[in-house]
């Protein structure tokens, strides 16, 4: 029987596991050794994507977390008050463009394979293309359109959700790193070592993001989990041009790539401030935080083939974050076989903004033994796709220590 | 009662030779002389303000004055985004205000 | 010493220098002296800094000293560097990046497939500067700015400092300005603000800034410092004879208070403008005495009408280069130096006021010292000695100023709920401490990305370390860290972006520049980035 849990990070996920679990009764206490929403969810979009994956357990989740973000944002705002500044949550929707013949097939054969899945993808001629996004370049070949593709602010969705857990009995501190696990004879962990003294759990929940590696190596287990980081460039305010998330087909192929070369490929949003946000960049470059000209340069060029007249625009600001990227795509949530008591809520990629809620009810369905929303085996530790990455592997300390 | 230029014929300094230049600001011709920055045209012609903020609505003009706060910015033949305080005025410049409106005023 | 004088060191050596006020002017000229090739770069189209402000060519006079102090060592130091071929002054050059190459701070072996352990960190000294500098030329915000960028074998930084103004009530009013802006509008434009100007805030600053706008022949009504005549006692005199070494200086303030009494300018401590009043424009201003913490002190208010208002609270060094090139800065949050004025860069250089506050002297000296060793000299050498010299005199100015004038707490008194605190997002204090309230005072990226202050177009460069004081106080544990890291990037002074720059521009497609030039000091690509950590 779970009723106290430790979670290790207080980004969206953790956030959203502390609340959802703090809502279902158990005592929940969120270690953070930076502050909240300060690492990877500080760093994205904000996107809630279904337009971006392909039929599988990743996009089944995903159109459940597309389902629970509506209400959520309801709840939030009744619960936390006027005082709280709002989720920003927009249903905008994507427009998905090939800009070369070569990829326009490919692009609307992957929509079809996404409207079998259940997924609205929406095929749209160039010119309906043109009257959503007016500015677009009308040199584009094929067009689809996803109304469901959503976008939060994501620092205030975690700042939300932290604020409804701790309303709901949970206790985040912050500055607090942890060290190591605590263990009773048979193995099982009993807590985590920190550096403000043990604490004490049932469960022991890791949702560090790209240092869950790191985390769990403290532990003494391996967690293939790695960090791909990605740049994005954010214009001064400019007049409303752009008005769903538009991204150019190649998305898909560096999505579900493991190479570790630079590769980008454009998306293009606007915020509620009114700036423009241009994307972005995948490399796996470690926890490497320095600015990469090459890279952003690529983002802006291929930012222009989609909107010409940015050209004129200013970019005033570029920041990058480093994505858990797991060597199968898929991300871990459940419990860690080699290790009772420990517990995983990791490597989602770029899509653990969105994925965040999904995640968290998965674990609640786990810990609490009730019934899951959907499968969670796909999510396993224990998978097969994962079994190359586990094995051999020595039990060590990703990147530098907490 | 208002920002000026020092007139040249008072200032101790002995300005001379100065040249005239004309632009025009959302339409409205002013004169000024070459090598003013664009704020310094507008400010010599005794107007403070001439952004106005997205959120609010409220009138903003020259503040740190040596390009760090871009408050100042305008839209110079075509260009957005342009510091005045830093911007040279050229004989002809078509100058624009900026009320940069939020995406949701514009919905 | 003549440039044919230098020693074989330092032939061929390029020397890069940023900024060409003061600082950037004497370790342009010192590198020079020892032989180095200098390539000089200011975004203004002139030189001399924020300090030498002055009119365009286009409007000459016959007596533009009158304005300034130290006239004839800027004329000097700019035609010496004009006329010598050795160095190329480039004008209207924005830095709007710095890449560091090198291994990744913290970076661990196996966080990079790929990287073999190939690392070049450890080679000698003399390689050249770990960085490339990105640059462009042009217009001021331009569109079409021709893009270079420069691997120099040494960099010297001097971007100098602009200044800090703490929010009040009504700041964000037209006809509030800066100091820095009355006074680079009275020097470079012959502007005056106002007819009826009052100048508010700490420090000697603004002392010359009275002077400078009097000189427009615009009423001062008053210098309104906030620091209580104890503080500027315990500041200035504890040690007079450092006044007395500092001759130049305390020449300069005597000269300022000769202005003042000239056009007859009270100067008045433990008084600070509390609040700016109108509709559209500032009307009137209200003046209160604070107390030693600069808490205005109820009763004490004061309405005074005036139609421009000039403050400053004291200076924020521009930091974003050094922290771009990797450099470490000081607790107090200045670039750290050794006595070489290197950086904890190889081959990077810090001079002037982004190593402290010290003033134009103390600037020319860390310059001078700075050329010439980014140059291959040594601060042993003798012709180094007298601004090693001038360099000691100086040091002490800075915690003198800091001691004096330096901004207390008790400033934020003066806020109300619906005072801007951050301009560009319009962003009121009430929000700032609601927000901080409703997220247990979380983080300062949190705060930013939550309330948007420091996020607009400014970037936090007029805001920032106010915002950071406004959510630090009372602050949960961590909670002015980034990602729990306590390097230099953890500040709002870290903006990889140092100034826009327009999409077009950044990705090579700007009329007129289809590829980017290739000249002998400029790369526009390394081979050995690809697959780089």
């Amino acid at each position: 029987m779970i009723t106290d849990v430790v979670i290790v990070g207080a980004g969206i996920v953790g956030a959203a596991c502390a609340r959802a679990l703090a809502m279902a009764g158990v005592r929940v206490t969120v270690l953070e050794r930076g502050a909240a929403a300060s690492g990877t969810s500080a760093k994205g979009e904000g996107n809630l994507l279904v337009s971006d994956k392909g039929p599988g357990a990743e996009l089944d989740l995903a159109v459940y977390a597309a389902s629970l973000w509506p209400n959520l944002v309801a709840e939030l705002a009744d619960e936390l008050g006027p005082a709280f500044p709002p989720l920003e949550y927009e249903r905008k929707g994507g427009l998905v463009v090939a800009t070369t013949d070569a990829g326009a097939a490919p692009l609307l054969a992957f929509a079809a394979t996404q409207r079998e899945a259940g997924v609205d993808a929406r095929p749209v001629s160039v010119a309906d293309a043109l009257a959503l996004e007016p500015w677009l370049n009308p040199a584009i070949t094929a067009a689809v359109h996803y109304p469901d593709d959503a976008q939060v602010q994501p620092v205030i969705a975690t700042e939300a959700l932290l604020a409804s857990a701790r309303g709901n009995g949970a206790v985040v501190r912050t500055g607090v790193t942890v060290t190591g696990a605590t263990r009773e004879a048979t193995g099982r962990i009993t807590g985590v070592t920190t550096s403000e003294g043990d604490v004490r759990a049932d469960a022991v929940l890791i949702a560090a993001g790209p240092w869950s590696g790191e985390v769990a190596g403290a532990m003494g287990v391996h967690l293939p989990v790695k960090p791909r980081r990605g740049m994005v460039l954010v214009t001064t305010r400019m007049p409303h041009r752009v008005f769903h998330k538009v991204y150019d087909g190649d998305y898909f192929g560096a999505t579900q790539s493991s190479d570790a070369a630079l590769q980008t490929s454009s998306v293009v949003e606007s915020t509620a401030a009114g700036t423009v946000l241009l994307g972005s960049s995948r490399e796996q470059v470690g926890f490497d935080e320095r600015l990469r000209v090459d890279v952003i340069r690529e983002v802006a060029g291929k930012a222009l083939r989609l909107f010409p007249f940015l050209a004129e625009a200013s970019v005033m600001r570029t920041y990058g974050g480093f994505r858990p990227f797991m060597p199968d795509h898929l991300p871990v949530i459940g419990e860690d076989h080699r290790a009772p008591g420990l517990w995983h809520a990791s490597g989602h990629e770029g899509a653990g903004i969105g994925l965040s809620l999904a995640t968290a009810d998965l674990i609640v369905a786990a810990m609490l033994g009730t019934t899951p929303p959907l499968d969670p085996a796909p999510f396993g530790l224990d998978r097969a796709s994962l079994a190359p990455h586990l094995v051999g592997e020595t039990a060590e300390p990703e990147g530098e220590a907490a | 009662m208002a920002a000026r230029m020092m007139p040249s014929r008072h200032d101790p300094i002995r300005r001379r030779d100065e040249t005239a230049i004309g632009i025009s600001v959302d339409g409205e011709p002013i004169a000024g002389v070459e090598g003013q920055s664009i704020a310094g045209v507008v400010l010599a012609r005794g107007r403070l303000a001439w952004r106005t903020t997205s959120a609010e609505g409220r009138p903003r003009g020259l503040f740190c004055g040596i390009g760090v706060c871009f408050d100042c910015i305008v839209t110079v033949n075509g260009e957005r985004d342009v510091r005045a305080c830093q911007r040279r005025a050229s004989d002809g410049d078509v100058v624009e205000t900026q009320h940069d409106e939020l995406p949701e005023a514009a919905r | 010493m003549s440039p044919g004088a230098a020693s074989a060191s330092s032939a061929g050596r390029t020397v890069l220098v940023v900024g060409a006020g003061p600082a950037g002017l004497a370790a342009a000229k010192a590198a020079r002296e020892r032989g180095a090739s200098v390539i000089l770069l200011d975004s203004a189209d002139a030189t001399g800094g924020q300090y030498w402000r002055h009119l365009p060519a286009a409007r000459p006079s016959a007596n533009e000293r009158a304005l300034h102090h130290g006239w004839s060592t800027y004329t000097a130091l700019h035609a010496e560097l004009d006329r010598d071929p050795g160095c190329e002054i480039v004008l209207g050059a924005q830095v709007w990046a710095i890449e560091q190459f090198g291994a990744a701070p913290g970076a661990t072996p196996d966080a990079a497939p790929g990287a073999d352990g190939e690392r070049t960190d450890a080679a000698a000294a003399a390689a050249p500067a770990p960085v490339a500098v990105h640059v462009l030329v042009g217009l001021p915000d331009g569109t079409a700015r021709r893009g270079r960028t420069f691997r120099p074998d040494a960099l010297v930084l001097a971007t100098g400092a602009h200044d800090r103004t703490l929010p009040f009530p009504g700041w964000d009013l037209p006809g509030v300005f800066t100091a820095g802006a009355a006074q680079a509008f009275a020097k470079g434009e012959r502007v005056a603000l106002g007819e009826r100007v009052v100048i508010a805030g700490a420090g000697p600053f603004l002392l010359p800034v009275a002077a400078s706008v009097a000189a427009t022949g615009a009423k001062v009504l008053g210098v309104y410092e906030a620091s209580r005549a104890a503080a500027l006692v315990r500041g200035w005199l504890p040690k007079p004879w450092q006044l007395v070494g500092a001759a130049k200086k305390g020449g300069e303030l005597a000269g300022y208070v000769g202005s003042h009494l000239r056009h007859r300018i009270p100067y008045v401590t433990g008084r600070a403008v509390v609040a700016a009043h109108g509709t559209d424009r500032v009307e009137a201003v209200t003046i209160a005495e604070v107390d030693a913490d600069w808490r205005s002190i109820p009763g004490t208010e004061r309405r005074v009408v005036a139609d421009a208002v000039c403050v400053s609270h004291g200076f924020t060094p521009r930091l974003e280069l050094p922290i771009a090139a990797g450099c470490e800065l000081t607790p107090e949050r200045f670039v750290r130096i050794d006595e070489g004025q290197a950086t904890s860069v190889p081959g990077v250089y810090a001079a002037g006021e982004i190593t402290g506050i010290g003033g134009v002297d103390a600037a020319l000296a860390e310059g001078e010292i700075a050329g010439h060793v980014a140059a291959g000299g040594s601060t042993r050498d003798a012709d180094l000695a007298a601004a090693i010299g001038a360099r000691r005199t100086f040091t002490g100015f800075a915690a003198r100023i800091e001691a004096a004038h330096g901004i207390r707490p008790g400033w934020t008194s003066w806020l109300e709920d619906d005072t801007i605190v951050c301009r560009c997002e319009e962003v009121p204090y009430g929000r700032l401490r609601e927000t901080r309230e409703a997220t247990c005072a979380s983080g300062l990226r949190s705060m930013k990305l939550t309330t948007r202050a420091g996020l607009g177009i400014c970037q936090g460069r007029v805001c920032g370390r106010t915002v950071e004081e406004l959510i630090g106080a009372g602050g949960a544990p961590g909670a002015l860290t980034v990602d729990g890291s306590p390097s230099t990037s953890a500040t709002t002074d870290r903006r990889p972006i140092a100034s826009p720059l327009r999409i077009g521009e950044l990705a090579g497609r700007a009329p007129g520049d289809p590829g980017g030039p290739v000249d002998p000091h400029t790369i526009t690509h390394r081979p050995s980035e690809k697959g780089h950590p």
